[in-house]
């Protein structure tokens, strides 16, 4: 029948693929911790922007953003429980952001070497 | 023989039944493909969304660094506290959210609703408070075009702003910083109120019960654009209200 084709080693059609991975669901009680954690560090990057650490004061504040943005991402996003497709994808998109953000910033340094 | 069609025929007949399902269109071979492909079409549309902010947040790198002193000051003209209430607002709305994502995983309708609606009250008094924010500014003429006036930085003393004054060559150029800001939080207000819209369409037919048999993919990719909407203004706030509080001399 139909349906027994679909258990068959051959699988042209990519049925079995384990990469289609199960429907993982992320618990109230998960998101509850990313909901703290968020509004913990949100707090603590207010606090830290009255310091004054010279250099280190956009430095703290962008790693900051930045670990929100990837609890976000894994928890929020389920990013975390995804297929490996879906996380090639999301990571090749923050890649190629960097390499154009590289390539800017050679062009703004080069140009006149020492006047940034 | 006949058994044999029939029996054939009765599996076409429930695979076309099955195969009705919104969450399992007939062109798909499972709901797991499906729902996959969904995600990954989109992530492929926030990538592009990464790229058009990204820009944007490019360019505030290259301008603060140019016109760092008149970056700083026109920063410092920002509040802080209601920065600080509308990031913990729109982490509410992204919580909410979540719960709202599992709430239709696990089939109940009522919570569902019920956190759409709380998404859509955080991100309302998010717009709200940017209003209020942009208000400011169109008092103290700091949005950019004819009106825009570099008074306040020039002269600090004389409006009560305790800065060191500025040039009025370097002044000039609080007015580039205060274009990024428009057209940075802007465009992330215009995401918002977008899904704002989106909102009301999909409390609607959450109410109707369309999210609670199954079929949970537009609320899941609802959520996944929202809350890269709250990722952007994660990146946002430190950016435009808290990196320049202890500006280097």
């Amino acid at each position: 029948m139909a349906h027994e084709i679909h258990t068959d080693a051959n699988d042209a059609s990519n049925v079995t693929n384990p990469e289609h991975a199960q429907h993982h669901i992320v618990t109230p009680l998960q998101y509850c911790y990313v909901f703290a954690t968020l509004l913990f560090f949100t707090g603590v990057t207010v606090w830290a922007a009255y310091l004054d650490l010279h250099w280190a004061n956009p430095v703290i504040a962008l790693a900051i953003a930045s670990f929100k943005a990837v609890i976000v991402i894994l928890f929020f996003m389920h990013a975390a429980y995804q297929s490996r497709l879906i996380k090639m994808t999301i990571g090749a998109g923050f890649f190629m952001f960097l390499v154009l953000v590289t390539m800017t910033m050679s062009d703004y340094i080069s140009r006149s070497w020492g006047l940034w | 023989m006949d058994s044999a069609i029939t029996n054939t025929e009765h599996a076409i007949h429930a695979e076309h039944e099955h195969a009705s399902l919104p969450q399992h269109r007939h062109h798909f071979e499972t709901e797991e493909q499906q729902r996959e492909v969904g995600t990954f079409g989109m992530w492929l549309f926030l990538l592009t969304e990464i790229m058009f902010f990204g820009g944007l947040f490019f360019a505030y790198l290259l301008y603060r660094n140019w016109y760092y002193p008149a970056f700083a000051v026109a920063s410092n003209q920002l509040s802080v506290p209601l920065g600080a209430f509308n990031t913990v607002m729109l982490i509410s709305s992204g919580f909410c959210m979540a719960v709202g994502v599992w709430a239709a995983e696990v089939r109940k309708k009522n919570l569902l609703v019920l956190m759409l609606i709380l998404t859509t009250f955080f991100g309302l008094v998010f717009i709200g408070v940017k209003g209020v924010e942009y208000h400011e500014k169109y008092e103290n003429h700091h949005i950019p075009g004819a009106d825009f006036s570099v008074a306040q930085f020039v002269n600090p003393a004389a409006y009560g702003i305790k800065e060191q004054p500025l040039s009025p060559d370097m002044a000039q150029h609080t007015e580039i910083y205060f274009f990024l800001y428009f057209a940075m939080t802007g465009m992330h207000a215009v995401h918002m109120i977008i899904g704002i819209v989106l909102l009301f369409w999909l409390i609607r037919r959450a109410n109707r019960g369309d999210f609670s048999s199954g079929y949970v993919a537009p609320i899941e990719n609802f959520g996944l654009y929202w809350h890269f909407v709250d990722i952007v203004w994660l990146f946002l706030f430190p950016l435009l209200y808290l990196i320049n509080r202890h500006p280097l001399h």
